[in-house]
């Protein structure tokens, strides 16, 4: 055969060998590609599905730091801190602690660990509190928090309750409430459309920039998610009082109060109603609820200006 | 005393000629403003996890240059022959050895001066306030607390064979006192006996040097300060096991073959 033509067509074998292979490899490498978006931080990277493990140390260390360092080792009971506090004061985390949180370290066992108690942060405090000083105007002290968060965070971004504990603490204590904003944009980004920050995000418009409508559109918008969750799973269901129930009545109930709150403020008091019956359908309290509508019911409509 | 204080001064002048020191020191410098030249949500005045990370960093580097200074101190004499000359001199043996504590726990105590100014500028850059008292009453248990970690390697240099062996045992012993040590009670409440005997026995008898060191929460979280009287009670617990230790070791280096 004539070398040129050997050429020829061995580059055009070469050519076509290429082009099946790229049609075979692409969608393999979309695919790759999507499951490596969530994971496409340094730490992530580096250490692969451990980074949640440090993440959620990360998270038990900005708790240990807004109790000024006053908290259990694995050795101690720690009961009353299952739920870290810096997450239960948001209102937005559900607690499951139990127990004394301020004696958790029971009776000195021995001389040694007598004596070694007066070494180590040894009263219960919280740093919005004012902490160890326990001065109330500088409740900025949680701020101290945030490194842990943010390392939190970024070890693993599907992690809600750090936006949410972050976002509170910025625009409640720290008065930041565009950096408050950006952390639950971006935990939206990396969780689309997850209920617990759209109703973080809503309150931030109805408490923070006094965005009635914005706050309502989001707050609609967190209740479709939080249907959408579990797609075929009737209401009544989900809001079965049971312990598997638990964080599915509690946020259900959180953005429905919200909702019945803005209706209130805006005047649309069969609008509130209507809410604080599908509150009454989640609270652990529905007799409170049930005499507030019939409080609301007696209540003319008057819109406010 | 004369002669312990000669040799305490030679082994300050060897370590300021050896670059351990700087290097820690420098590295913790860099470390602590690489840190604090992050940006957390656009708030200068976040300390506290700065104040841990150099406190640690404080805190690993003392341990690393006073158990290496001290692993290396009698064995070096022997290797370069120079201890039977030195013992040839008016010289006696527990001379030696207080000499070689004395020098190691004084450079010790000059290495913390520095970590510790550092710290306390640092921790002033964002915080506007000296709690100097506080800072002394942490640098000073520190710097007790070397003292129990510098006779326990001086020990372990007379019993031991080589010099890196000494050291990877007495960290190792050092770190365990310091991560279980005050919880050793506790572990050992939850078990049967005579496996409980035998912890608590352990409990009781290791220095607890874990006291000065977790005193570091107090320093990062701004506690008030301690009372004096716990400190000194501390400081005297600590002393009585480092003069243990010299004893143990002046009575081993009695028997010991120089040459």
């Amino acid at each position: 055969m004539h070398p040129a033509k050997t050429f020829w067509l061995l580059l055009v074998a070469l050519l076509v060998f290429c082009f099946g292979l790229a049609a075979n490899l692409q969608p393999q490498f979309q695919s790759l590609e999507s499951s490596r978006r969530q994971s496409d931080n340094f730490f992530s990277l580096l250490l692969g599905d451990s980074s949640r493990i440090f993440a959620n140390s990360s998270f038990v260390e900005a708790d240990a730091y807004y109790h000024s360092g006053y908290y259990p080792t694995i050795f101690d009971n720690n009961e009353a801190f299952k739920t870290p506090h810096m997450a239960e004061d948001t209102g937005a985390v559900a607690s499951h602690n139990q127990g004394e949180e301020t004696s958790f370290m029971g009776q000195p066992r021995d001389w040694i660990d007598a004596f070694g108690r007066h070494f180590i942060p040894n009263r219960h405090t919280h740093l919005d509190e004012g902490g160890p000083t326990d001065d109330l105007s500088s409740s900025s002290e949680v701020r101290e928090i945030l490194p842990w968060l943010k390392l939190s965070a970024e070890l693993d971004p599907e992690n809600i309750k750090t936006y949410v504990v972050t976002a509170f603490w910025l625009r409640t204590k720290l008065n930041k409430v565009p950096e408050a904003e950006q952390v639950l944009r971006e935990g939206l980004r990396n969780n689309p459309n997850d209920p617990q920050l759209l109703f973080e995000l809503g309150r931030i418009y109805f408490e923070n920039y006094n965005d009635l409508t914005r706050a309502r559109n989001i707050w609609e918008a967190a209740l479709r998610s939080w249907a959408r969750q579990e797609p075929g799973v009737p209401q009544s269901v989900r809001l079965e009082k049971t312990n598997a129930n638990f964080d599915n009545r509690f946020i259900f109930e959180q953005i429905q109060t919200s909702l019945a709150q803005l209706e209130e403020k805006a005047g649309n008091l069969n609008a509130a109603i209507d809410h604080w019956r599908k509150v009454k359908l989640a609270s652990p309290t529905p007799d409170d609820i049930q005499r507030h509508i019939d409080e609301l019911k007696q209540k003319p409509a008057a819109p406010l200006p | 005393m004369n002669n312990i204080f000669a040799v305490a001064g030679i082994v300050i002048k060897e370590l300021y000629r050896r670059k351990d020191f700087y290097v820690l020191f420098i590295l913790t410098i860099v470390i602590c403003v690489i840190m604090a030249s992050v940006n957390i949500f656009n708030d200068n005045q976040i300390i506290r996890y700065l104040k841990e990370l150099c406190l640690l960093l404080i805190w690993i580097s003392s341990l690393v240059i006073a158990i290496t200074t001290t692993a290396r101190q009698i064995p070096a004499e022997r290797e370069q022959r120079t201890l039977l000359p030195l013992l040839a001199k008016p010289l006696s043996r527990p001379q030696l050895i207080f000499g070689k504590f004395l020098g190691c726990w004084f450079a010790c105590g000059l290495v913390l001066v520095c970590f510790y100014a550092f710290f306390g500028a640092l921790a002033a850059s964002r915080e506007h306030a000296w709690p100097l008292l506080n800072y002394f009453q942490a640098a000073f248990l520190h710097w007790v607390m070397l003292g129990v970690v510098i006779a326990l390697t001086l020990l372990g240099s007379l019993v031991f064979a080589a010099p890196s062996s000494n050291s990877t045992i007495c960290f190792v012993i050092v770190m365990a006192i310091l991560c279980v040590g005050r919880y050793l009670d506790a572990v050992a409440l939850s078990r049967p006996e005579p496996v409980r005997t035998v912890i608590y026995s352990l409990y009781y008898a290791i220095p607890h040097l874990e006291i000065p060191f977790e005193m570091r929460n107090l320093i990062v979280h701004d506690w008030p300060l301690i009372g004096w009287n716990f400190v000194a009670l501390d400081a005297l617990y600590l002393l009585a096991y480092a003069a243990a230790f010299l004893v143990a070791a002046c009575l081993v280096f009695r028997r010991k073959a120089v040459n």
